[in-house]
This record gives C-alpha cells, sequence and structure tokens, in this order.
C-alpha cells in the first residue's frame, strides 16, 4: 500500500509528466487557453490513460511477455501492438460513451481523438513495462501520472487567464511567454522532489 | 536545382522542423541536454523517416484511403523497433540516455505528418530525399539546442570543456526548466523574424506548433486538433 502511494505520488508531482519528463506538451501548450476546456482535456487523458495502463498491462502479462507464448520473446512487438492497442481504444472508448453515457461524452467527446497521439498514453504504457510493475501498480502509476497532466495543464490554464492582457513583449507573446510560463512552473514542481 | 536537392534545401532550410515548423517538440525538449544527445535522437529519427517514407511511398497505391493511418503507424512503428534494437545494441551507453524517448519516436508528429503530406502522394525516391531532409533539418535543430544548453548549462560542448574554469555552470539549463527557457527564446527569435519579414512585405513560412492553430499544421489529418478549434468557434459564435 506505501509502495503504491509513494508510486503515485512520484508520478503524480515529482516526475511530472509535462513539466519533467516533456510527454504531451503539445495539447499542454495548444488546449491551456482556459481552466474549463484545460479541465476537460485533462479529464479526458486521466479517463483514459487509466483504461489504457490496465488494457496494455493485460495484453503484456497474458500474451506479450507471457513465457508460455513463444517463450515470451514476443516484447519486441510492445511499441508496435501498444500503439494500435491505444489507438482502438480510443475509438472504442469514444463510440461506447457516446452511445451509453452522452453526458460523459459531451463533456469529454471533442478531446478524445486527440488523444491518440499524445505521447504520454504511450509513454506511460511503455513505463510500466519497463518498470516491470505488475497490473494493479501500472494501473495506479497511469492514473497519477495522468492527474499530474490534469494538475499541470489547469494550473496553466489558470495563469493563461490571468496573464492573456498582460503588456508582453511583442516577440514574446503567443507561445514564448506560454513556454517561459511552463519553466517557470518545472521550477516550482522541483520543490516537491524532496517528497519521496 | 533538381527536385532531390531542392526536397533536401527545403527539410534543412525553408520547412525545417524544428525552427519553423514546430513540430516534434517532445523530443526536441526531453533529450537535448547535451548535444551528442541531440544529434543521437536526431539522427536515430532520420533513419526512421528515410525508412518509412520510402515504404510507404512505395505502398501508396495499395493501402486503401480509409485505413492509411493504422497502416502508416504499423510501418513507423516496425521501424522504430528496429532502430531500438539496433541502438540497444551498437551504442548502449546513447541508448540509455534517450531511454524511453527512442519508442516514442512512434508518436513524433514529423514522421506521421511526412507520411501524410508527402509520402503518400509522391514517387519513392523524392520521398526519401525528403525524409533525408527533414531528418537532417531536425538533427540539425536538435543539436543547436542541445550545443545551448551544454554550452551554458554545463560549459562543454560534445563533453569537452570550451569555458573557462572561473566559469560558473548553470545547472538549471540542463534540468527541465531550461529546455522551456531554450526553446522560448528561440520561437521568440522566431516571432521577430516572421514579423521582421512581415514588414518587407514577404509572407514567412507559417508554424505549425499546435499553439499556433491548426490550419497550417502537417500532422492535422491525424490529430483531429481542427474539432478542437471547431467547437471553440462555434462557442464563440453562439
Amino acid at each position: 500500500m506505501q509502495e503504491l502511494l509513494l508510486i503515485a505520488v512520484g508520478s503524480a508531482f515529482v516526475n511530472n509528466v509535462v513539466l519533467s519528463q516533456f510527454l504531451g506538451i503539445c495539447p499542454f501548450l495548444g488546449v491551456s487557453k482556459n481552466v474549463k476546456t484545460a479541465a476537460g482535456m485533462g479529464g479526458a487523458v486521466v479517463f483514459v490513460i487509466t483504461i489504457a495502463s490496465f488494457v496494455t498491462g493485460l495484453i503484456y502479462k497474458f500474451i506479450l511477455g507471457n513465457p508460455n507464448i513463444m517463450g515470451g520473446e514476443l516484447e519486441y512487438l510492445n511499441t508496435i501492438v501498444f500503439i494500435l492497442v491505444i489507438a482502438a481504444l480510443v475509438q472504442f472508448v469514444e463510440m461506447f460513451l457516446k452511445k451509453s453515457m452522452p453526458p460523459l461524452y459531451n463533456a469529454l467527446g471533442v478531446y478524445l481523438p486527440l488523444i491518440t497521439t499524445n505521447c504520454a498514453v504511450l509513454g506511460v504504457a511503455l513505463t510500466n513495462v519497463q518498470e516491470g510493475y505488475d497490473i494493479l501498480t501500472g494501473v495506479v502509476n497511469g492514473f497519477a501520472t495522468a492527474v499530474g497532466f490534469l494538475v499541470s495543464i489547469v494550473l496553466m490554464a489558470g495563469i493563461r487567464e490571468k496573464t492573456e492582457h498582460n503588456d508582453v513583449p511583442e516577440s514574446f507573446r503567443g507561445t514564448p511567454i506560454v513556454l517561459v510560463t511552463a519553466g517557470l512552473m518545472a521550477i516550482a514542481f522541483f520543490g516537491f522532489s524532496g517528497l519521496i | 536545382m533538381n527536385k532531390c536537392t531542392e526536397r533536401i534545401f527545403n527539410g534543412l532550410v525553408k520547412e525545417n522542423p524544428t525552427f519553423v515548423l514546430m513540430l516534434g517538440m517532445c523530443p526536441t525538449l526531453a533529450v537535448t541536454t547535451s548535444a551528442i544527445n541531440g544529434i543521437g535522437m536526431g539522427l536515430s529519427t532520420t533513419a526512421v523517416l528515410i525508412m518509412s517514407n520510402m515504404l510507404i511511398s512505395i505502398l501508396r497505391k495499395i493501402i486503401p484511403d480509409s485505413v492509411r493511418m493504422p497502416a502508416f503507424i504499423v510501418v513507423v512503428a516496425s521501424f522504430v523497433t528496429i532502430v531500438d534494437f539496433l541502438l540497444e545494441g551498437f551504442v548502449p551507453g546513447l541508448y540509455d540516455s534517450l531511454g524511453l524517448y527512442i519508442p516514442l519516436i512512434v508518436v513524433n508528429c514529423i514522421i506521421l505528418g511526412r507520411a501524410e503530406s508527402y509520402a503518400s502522394k509522391n514517387p519513392v525516391l523524392p520521398s526519401v530525399f525528403d525524409g533525408i531532409g527533414m531528418g537532417l533539418g531536425f538533427t540539425v535543430g536538435l543539436t543547436c539546442i542541445g550545443i545551448v544548453r551544454e554550452l551554458i548549462g554545463a560549459g562543454q560542448i560534445f563533453g569537452k570543456q570550451v569555458m573557462p574554469d572561473s566559469y560558473e555552470p548553470l545547472t538549471i539549463f540542463i534540468l527541465a526548466p531550461g529546455a522551456f527557457f531554450v526553446l522560448a527564446c528561440l520561437v521568440a527569435l522566431q516571432n521577430k523574424i516572421k514579423h521582421h519579414l512581415a514588414k518587407k512585405g514577404n509572407e514567412a513560412p507559417q508554424a505549425a506548433g499546435c499553439g499556433e492553430g491548426c490550419a497550417s499544421c502537417a500532422g492535422r489529418g491525424i490529430c483531429g486538433g481542427h474539432l478542437v478549434s471547431d467547437t471553440k468557434k462555434e462557442e464563440e459564435g453562439a
């Protein structure tokens, strides 16, 4: 239990997925103009990464890393299988939500197709395998990583809402000032490294 | 200039993926802690890009339009796996320092972007040269950023001490925040040049970073980002 908690805190804050591992920079810069859309994107990422780390965990345990199938030597297929599974999973989740949970679909729907190419999803799946996490630990790690993404994108959106009308030097308007903000946030997140 | 050299020039200068198109930001920020890592990542990406452009161009008339994205992803993922094993076998040191970012070449938008916007529409030879040009452009970009960060953050270039001993390295530049700051300055510089060109009345090449909107993005067919901007427009309109 304590170990799980440490992994969760570690991947949510200490090794924050955006600010220290640079995964998922595109949505972080692109969809952080206001808090509402940022929270929607973050929610969708939490949803997809949690499911994806469960499914990829199952596939790895029972097929790719299973010693009874080809002597467990199918590991070299990890990257190919995971990316296809994630792409298919996102499509499937989208269809499922549309059919059976329309309110949730309306809240997350537009963000779901964006997530396939979010490298955080594939990154988490591969980290789980590399670190040798079992399925439960992998899901906890995925969930925590995604929560880290949610926290940082919502914080970023909050800052951008506040600074939108600030007088920024002309060349720094737009993306550059967002990157500077991200840099300062990354420094702030160093404060968490004493936690574990 | 014939078509092949034109493609290389295009990738290196006119549509440089790092400095002009702003594609592939994840590896750009993550692995440029030193110049040698930048070169390693750039060349690995180049290798994947050339091979995948070639194969996709060969298969472009066979792959049905409706399943082209999954097909491209499989092609790219196969080459990434090959490169992954080659690096692990022959340059284990580099492999360790690039780590997770090697398999993540699969989701690098440069590769799928070129597959979608160039290789799937053009013959084999120009596609190969397009891959070479774009890959080298990316390598040059990563190496430049790597050199800047290594110089300021450690006082070295390619692991050789170049700054005088009295120089106190600003370690923050080889840590995560430094990546954001260096890239911010880079984009600001690019904006400056763009404003300058616009004043002179020349049309500057459009940036395709996700922060700049999707209209010009080479990867929009894959990322579906237009959905978000379209909904935003609708919200604004309503």
